[in-house]
């Protein structure tokens, strides 16, 4: 990929079918640059080529994630939360080894609960999958996700 | 934010390198985009903290703006070279220095997107300037369709006037939306893009139209 600023070591460590994973902190943070699928974009997304049941959610291939910083705001956060699948948020964020969301979340938890709020937005908003795939969880067919943009357009027996 | 200085910002917009005829591809005026996203912010639905589908982005001028007063966005098109302009144009456009716009794309065909997918997509706002028809006729009536399946507020579109009556009927009866109206008229100035243009510029007549979507309980 292109030339990153993060220093030389950490960039060569990022170079392609390295995974750069959430938790290293200082590692990835490359939040001006490249643009990116956020795990809210993900959760939101499902697998529609024509006849396929099993479409949702996507599996993901992350082959490069980076972090950024999107302002903290719990409203959009307890806005948001009835309009996610929970499960296929938490269980693509464990799979991409984030930890700290809980198996489900209560009202007490979303009003007053700021360490679960600010794991969720940062999980939310601000892990990029810069390059890696969507993959259909009934087909396998992958979805590349390049530059940040997963390519979804189908092909002529697909739709 | 002020309008001039959004308008400011979306100066920096960076258009189209070469726009493909097929596609319709016109980049949104500064003035343009920057109006419109102004009244809905002021006027309508505020943008902070609410989600945003930009359908058939293009360059990202709306979905970028949107982005800009607060909004998540996510911009749809089908064109590798309008997302790339779209992405550039995110840094570009970005007025603040360490955070990033809230804004992802996905590459995908508009028309294409099944039901299933745009319920769930089920974004606050989708604002879209479609094609207009001239090249595939009808698109600007299915993007419009798109757009009612994913939005869960409102449906902010631009429309040849001339097709203003068709709409006004189409859209309640056909699409379902609880209201219709024409926000503004415009002109827009469509500088010379295409070879066949045979005109310095072609001033055509554009409704600014806003559909709020029947909630569903």
């Amino acid at each position: 990929g292109a030339s990153q600023p993060g220093g030389g070591a950490a960039a060569e460590r990022r170079g392609r079918g390295t995974r750069t994973v959430g938790g290293e902190a200082g590692v990835g943070l490359n939040h001006l640059h490249d643009c990116a699928m956020k795990l809210l974009t993900h959760n939101l997304l499902e697998c529609h080529i024509k006849g396929v049941t099993n479409k949702y959610p996507f599996l993901v291939e992350a082959q490069q994630v980076e972090q950024t910083e999107v302002d903290f705001n719990p409203d959009f956060l307890r806005r948001m939360y009835p309009k996610l699948d929970w499960k296929a948020f938490k269980d693509t964020a464990e799979g991409l080894k984030l930890e700290g969301l809980p198996d489900s979340v209560t009202e007490e938890m979303l009003k007053s609960d700021e360490a679960f709020l600010r794991a969720f937005h940062h999980i939310l908003l601000e892990v990029d999958v810069e390059e890696g795939a969507l993959i259909c969880p009934e087909t396998g067919r992958r979805f590349p996700i390049v530059k940040g943009i997963p390519n979804l357009l189908l092909n002529e027996d697909e739709c | 934010m002020k309008l001039k200085d959004l308008q400011s910002l979306l100066e920096d917009c960076k258009p189209f390198e070469d726009p493909k005829v097929e596609l319709e591809q016109y980049t949104t005026r500064p003035h343009i985009a920057s109006h419109i996203l102004h009244a809905i912010d002021n006027s309508y639905e505020g943008f902070v903290g609410t989600t945003v589908v930009d359908l058939g982005c293009g360059c990202g001028a709306l979905g970028v703006g949107a982005a800009i007063l607060g909004a998540h966005v996510l911009g749809i098109d089908i064109d590798e070279d309008a997302l790339a302009i779209a992405q550039e144009n995110r840094e570009e456009m970005n007025p603040w220095e360490d955070e990033a716009l809230s804004i992802d794309f996905v590459r995908a065909n508009v028309l294409e997107l099944s039901p299933g997918m745009r319920d769930r997509l089920k974004a606050d706002v989708v604002i879209t300037n479609p094609p207009f028809g001239t090249r595939a006729k009808g698109v600007d009536m299915e993007f419009l369709r798109v757009a009612s399946g994913i939005a869960t507020s409102a449906v902010y579109s631009l429309h040849k006037t001339s097709t203003r009556s068709y709409i006004q009927r189409h859209a309640l009866k056909t699409l379902g939306f609880k209201k219709a109206q024409v926000v503004a008229e415009l002109r827009y100035d469509l500088p010379k893009t295409y070879k066949f243009h045979k005109k310095a510029c072609t001033d055509i007549a554009v409704d600014f139209w806003r559909f709020e979507v029947l909630s569903k309980q």
